[in-house]
């Protein structure tokens, strides 16, 4: 069949393409939210990626959404958009011999991000090990739901497991959304409006860092947290993943706070710092002490340093 | 190769005087660091030492006491049982007899109770140095601003330094046991992180 002879046909009826086209477009209608159509739900809808929205947008969308959080908590939220700091790479620091396991670290981290109290989310694992285990890379044998009357027990030693914040993080790597990547300063974020919550990272994440919404989450209004971050501790929504930022609404300030988790910690076990700032407490650690980094094995490269300050 | 026409030989051969200085700076250096002084303490914000209440100052009641040098169970400071080294030393190696209101070095030389780290230090050089670097030790503060360290004895008790056992805040749920209950705000759990030990913390949090 000729080429002349398909267009002459083409043209007399409806074309494939056509028809296809004006079904999805029908279809689409469908899907768009009729019942509750007002201005918010239109705009969320057709949000652009972040890294697409100019200033402007930017602005836009974090006025909607202060607005939508005051709606539900009763509270005026401040979201900040603070861009990375120049020169700056963060590390982390935990020194083993110290840690003791009392959890303090657990509900500050809750406390300072926001984190569902029902269904219960925490960022930060405790895990315990028995002294002699395996350890290190085989985190079988551990247990994150010890509970004596006092910590730390004879025989055991604890090592706290939050995001590794990786230079390399197969994190990142799987999300079909791009709703998750590494900003300049190191810190792997979540845009929790364009994650779909398909888990992805969930499973790619070596060191089970990453936590999902199973259901709305709920925050008490006198225990919200109302100075936020949009790639950090803001409100979150069902089926979106979350996880560390270290602390991004606090430390990317100049001057920046340390982490909750390093202030809350009783025995001075947390450092935080500038890993390309020669002075800092994070470059001295690494220096001067044994020094590892989880699962170094798997090239994910982690900016989270263990160590053993004797 | 001839060893004079390498370039390294070469510049040690020519400039011995710089190396001279460089290496007398790099000695210079090196005892700046282990020199246990206040000098090289970081000038940042350390709280007040945390007496017992209306305990200082000790000259109030011990300016009319005798010196007693007698190793001995302690009447009116019943609550203090040394247990450091408490073979080899007894109070006045610490505090000062004659002015109590300072701590005295075994050099003889007397400090204040807000630079108590000095002390600490004679012995305790290795996690003094990590103490001045920021790696031992709670900081709060600005990672890249104002830092405020503490003493060694808001954390140590310095009659009976190692830490005791304390209570662990409650485990994670299970998995398994995870419900989910749409609640009222007041029937949301709260978090656990109790405004008690808040208040612990607040005297040093309040200080920024």
């Amino acid at each position: 069949m000729s080429k002349k002879n398909i267009n002459h046909t083409c043209n007399k009826t409806v074309r494939r393409r056509t028809f296809l086209k004006g079904a999805a477009l029908g279809l689409t209608s469908l899907a768009l939210p009729y019942g509750n159509a007002d201005a918010g739900v239109w705009e969320s809808f057709f949000q652009k990626h972040f890294h697409q929205m100019n200033k402007d947008e930017l602005k836009t969308v974090i006025a909607r959404l202060e607005s939508e959080y005051k709606e539900e908590y009763g509270k005026d939220f401040n979201i900040k958009s603070t861009k990375p700091i120049d020169g700056v790479k963060y590390g982390y620091g935990l020194d083993l011999s110290r840690c003791i396991g009392c959890r303090r670290c657990v509900y500050g981290c809750v406390e300072e991000n926001n984190q569902s109290r029902d269904p219960q989310i925490h960022w930060i694992s405790v895990l315990e090990f028995e002294k002699g285990e395996r350890w290190v890379n085989v985190f079988e044998e551990a247990t994150k739901y010890y509970n004596p009357g006092k910590v730390p027990e004879e025989g055991h030693f604890y090592m706290p497991v939050q995001c590794q914040q990786c230079e390399n993080p197969p994190c990142v790597k799987v999300c079909p959304t791009k709703a998750t990547w590494q900003e300049r300063d190191g810190i792997t974020v979540v845009d929790y409006n364009w994650c779909i919550g398909c888990r992805y990272c969930m499973a790619a994440c070596p060191y089970g860092a990453r936590r999902f919404n199973w259901a709305a989450p709920q925050v008490a209004r006198e225990e919200i947290n109302t100075e936020t971050h949009y790639l950090g501790n803001r409100p979150r929504y069902n089926g979106v993943v979350e996880k560390c930022t270290f602390c991004i609404q606090r430390t990317r300030e100049e001057p920046g706070r340390y982490p909750a988790c390093v202030e809350v910690c009783p025995v001075g076990a947390r450092k935080f710092g500038n890993l390309l700032d020669p002075e800092s407490e994070i470059r001295y650690s690494i220096e001067h002490k044994r020094v590892f980094r989880l699962k170094e094995d798997l090239n994910t490269s982690p900016k989270f340093y263990y160590f053993f300050a004797t | 190769m001839v060893i004079s026409n390498h370039p390294r030989y070469g510049l040690f051969r020519v400039r011995p005087f710089l190396f001279t200085i460089f290496f007398l700076t790099l000695i210079f250096n090196l005892l700046l660091i282990t020199n246990v002084s206040a000098a090289d303490v970081p000038d940042f914000f350390v709280p007040p030492p945390p007496f017992s209440e209306d305990i200082f100052p000790c000259s109030e009641c011990h300016a009319d006491l005798e010196v007693n040098e007698e190793h001995r169970e302690l009447d009116f400071h019943e609550d203090i049982k040394l247990k450091h080294a408490e073979e080899q030393r007894w109070c006045l190696d610490c505090h000062n007899p004659a002015d109590r209101d300072k701590l005295r070095l075994a050099n003889g030389q007397t400090i204040s109770f807000e630079t108590s780290y000095n002390l600490c230090g004679q012995c305790h050089g290795t996690i003094f140095r990590d103490w001045k670097a920021g790696v031992h030790g709670t900081r709060t503060g600005f990672w890249n601003g104002k830092k405020q360290y503490r003493l060694c004895v808001h954390c140590h008790n310095p009659h009976n330094p190692r830490f005791k056992p304390i209570e662990p805040l409650p485990p994670p749920i299970r998995p398994d046991e995870l419900k989910y209950t749409k609640s009222e705000d007041d029937q949301i759990p709260r978090n656990p992180l109790t405004s008690n030990y808040k208040a612990e913390r607040k005297d040093v949090k309040e200080k920024h």
